[in-house]
């Protein structure tokens, strides 16, 4: 159960290897995290996260097995750590960013990226959104991104998984809405984490720890759709109602 | 399952209005219906919820079934026995209103009038008497619980059955529902009560007075101008006005008990009204309002014991965020840790216009009842207050190294860890528990936060 002043018993991270996520559980007020699981495919940077975490001195962490792509077992799943108990913050932060060039040539590689990125979790975000609303409260985030606000050439397969994400996402949240439980999306613009090393920074770039305390400011204040960094909702407003011809002759 | 919401489920809080979770909220008209409810439980579990009075998440129950046994609300006052015998769903407003003008009067009252028997048994409320009168379960002669099989006890204080009395005095509900009890009350001969008002400058003349006054009153109670460094206060002590203290006009009207309402907090009270200013500006007319010292006034019990139960849903003054209440018994040995508390939450700015201190008498057998020898302080803070969660986690510590403990009534914040240290009858309380509900049917947020 969540206390009076929002400070969480239990987290569960869909996809417990992403930085920002990882970073979430950092900023999270940890005066009452007693339990943390870590959910994503067996890994050396899976364990690694088990271990940072704990290190850093946050409570009962620990990892379990989940394919996004596994949508089959995803019921089973969800119901096997709900029935353990109470689970007050879901982050749902499981993506890949994919390669658009190799992924435009081989539509095999863009069904993965699709599917991981948007049918997984809408398979995912069904089945916790129902175990939220039979516990009667809790809070779902869901790390959308600002490449779904409007789809680039240069990223357009990556960029309308996180649209079809962000949609799903904030339907779920009206649908919740008055069940006790909550819906936060928030949309990142770049991010300097390991799936972004390599890549020219854009304007606006910030840290995974930044993005983090924007996340947790907005559970606190009950937020529904943020941006972070805030500032980014005006650039993407802008970019939102370009022409197509303008749109598409900007940089990248 | 679908994600709408049935027309029964409603979002349920405490008087704090913070952690709302989603129950659905059944009605009984019968112990028949309850024990069907019991039979018929759910994995999310039941529990009866009275007048939400409690501060935290105690009378919710997310998922959860919440019953309502607003329907037991019968009341039959035996005036040669000297008890009443409630159904557990009336008021003590109910009550009052039924037996003052009989010329009797409940032992122990809350601030509040609007709470329910069963509330004021699951919690075990105390009031400005403790020191003299203890809790509201130690005047219980008996009750009716139904327990989580659905069987029907009738449980008292001693006998074969105590312990499951005794753990269902201050027992949260967990225990079971009680659908009735039987409670002795007082004999008063007006519905007046005679006040002596002193102003304190300090804290330490605060206490002493309160000190000086234990054995001369009967009621006893002091506000705290928390915004003021000194702790500056305001005591009021009391006893039941006899009537030949009345004028003789009040003595036509010696024993007439009829509360109003005067005003209703308007719903819609931004958060960021009750700031610092606000409450520094209200705490400096409440101190100089009262009387530098004063001597028999007659006030009405309404005035004297449940002045904010004039104002209707006051709560709402501290907006969406809403607050919590902070309140702690420290042994006299620790008396100290009062001035601590108040120096914390005025550092934190955490600013309270409603901060009583009052002193406590000696525990009674319930495992988890609340007051024991010593102090007890009860704050009001805004929830949304930067910092807040540490201060009155540096506070437990503090208190918990004392041999004091939180009010489960009231707190909405503490960790299962300092609940299980404060609380060392805890387990002896689960083992009784654990014989009434086997199944564990009976659950509550606050239950759930704690482990319990």
């Amino acid at each position: 159960m969540n206390d009076a002043l929002g400070e969480p018993q239990s987290v569960l991270v869909l996809g417990g290897t992403s930085e920002i996520a990882l970073a979430t559980v950092r900023a999270l007020p940890r005066g009452r995290l007693r339990r943390v699981i870590l959910a994503a495919r067996p890994s050396v940077t899976r364990d690694s996260a088990v271990d940072a975490l704990t290190t850093d001195g946050i409570a009962g962490v620990t990892a379990l097995d989940f394919d996004a792509r596994s949508t089959q077992e995803h019921g089973a799943f969800v119901d096997g750590i709900f029935e353990a108990g109470d689970i007050d913050i879901v982050l749902l932060a499981f993506g890949v960013l994919g390669d658009q060039e190799e992924a435009e040539a081989n539509p095999d590689l863009a069904v993965e990226m699709a599917t991981t990125n948007y049918t997984g979790a809408v398979s995912i975000g069904l089945h916790v959104a129902r175990r939220l609303r039979a516990q009667g409260h809790g809070s779902l985030v869901v790390y959308s991104s600002v490449a779904g606000d409007r789809a680039r050439r240069s990223n357009f397969i990556y960029g309308s998984t996180k649209a079809g994400l962000d949609a799903f996402a904030q339907g779920l949240g009206d649908a919740l809405h008055g069940t006790g439980a909550h819906v936060l999306v928030v949309r990142p613009g770049m991010v300097r984490t390991k799936m972004s090393a390599g890549l020219p920074e854009a304007p606006m770039t910030t840290d995974a720890n930044v993005v983090a305390d924007i996340v947790v400011k907005s559970l606190r204040k009950g937020k529904e759709t943020v941006y972070a960094p805030g500032p980014l909702r005006f650039v993407m407003a802008g970019l939102k109602s370009l022409p197509r011809p303008v749109f598409r002759k900007l940089p990248r | 399952m679908s994600l709408s919401i049935s027309d029964q489920e409603q979002l349920l809080t405490g008087w704090g209005r913070t952690c709302p979770s989603l129950a659905r909220v059944q009605p009984c008209t019968s112990i028949e219906q309850v024990q069907h409810e019991v039979a018929t439980a759910g994995t999310r579990g039941l529990l009866a919820r009275g007048l939400g009075r409690s501060y935290g998440d105690a009378a919710q129950s997310g998922g959860g079934t919440v019953l309502d046994l607003q329907a037991f609300d019968d009341i039959s006052y035996d005036s040669l026995a000297g008890t009443v015998t409630a159904g557990a769903g009336a008021s003590l407003d109910l009550v009052m209103k039924t037996i003052v003008p009989a010329g009797a009067f409940v032992p122990v009252t809350p601030g509040t009038r609007m709470v329910t028997i069963g509330g004021a048994i699951g919690s075990d409320v105390h009031g400005k008497n403790h020191h003299v009168d203890g809790t509201f379960g130690a005047h219980v002669q008996s009750l009716t619980l139904v327990d989580g099989t659905g069987e029907i006890h009738e449980l008292s204080p001693s006998g074969d059955k105590a312990p499951q009395f005794w753990a269902t005095i201050g027992g949260m509900g967990l225990t079971g529902v009680i659908t009735q009890a039987t409670f002795d009350v007082i004999p008063v001969s007006s519905s007046l009560i005679s006040v002596d008002t002193q102003r304190a400058n300090d804290l330490d003349e605060v206490m002493s007075v309160m000190v000086a006054g234990d054995d001369k009153y009967r009621y006893t109670v002091a506000w705290i101008d928390t915004v003021s460094q000194s702790a500056r206060g305001v005591i009021t002590s009391g006893d039941h006005a006899p009537i030949d203290q009345l004028s003789s006009k009040q003595r036509a009207h010696a024993l007439v008990f009829e509360p109003k309402a005067i005003a209703t907090a308007p719903p819609i009270f931004p958060s960021g009204l009750l700031n610092k200013l606000t409450i520094r500006a209200f705490n400096e007319a409440w101190f100089r309002k009262a009387p530098k010292s004063a001597s028999g006034d007659l006030q009405s019990i309404s005035a004297f014991f449940h002045p904010l139960d004039g104002v209707q849903d006051w709560n709402r003054i501290y907006g969406p965020r809403g607050f919590l209440q902070y309140q702690f018994v420290v042994p006299d040995s620790a008396s100290h840790l009062i001035r601590v508390a108040l120096d914390k939450l005025r550092q934190v700015g955490a600013p309270s216009f409603l901060t009583v201190l009052k002193r406590f008498g000696a525990a009674n057998p319930a495992p988890l009842s609340f007051p024991q020898q010593g102090w007890t302080l009860a704050a009001d803070v805004p929830a949304g207050i930067e910092g807040l969660g540490q201060a009155l986690d540096e506070l437990d510590d503090l208190i918990s190294s004392a041999g004091g403990r939180l009010y489960l009534a009231k707190d909405s914040r503490q960790s299962p860890q300092m609940f299980a240290r404060t609380y060392p009858r805890l387990s002896e309380w689960q083992q009784v528990r654990d014989g009434l509900d086997p199944r564990g049917v009976f659950t509550s947020d606050l239950a759930r936060r704690l482990s319990i």
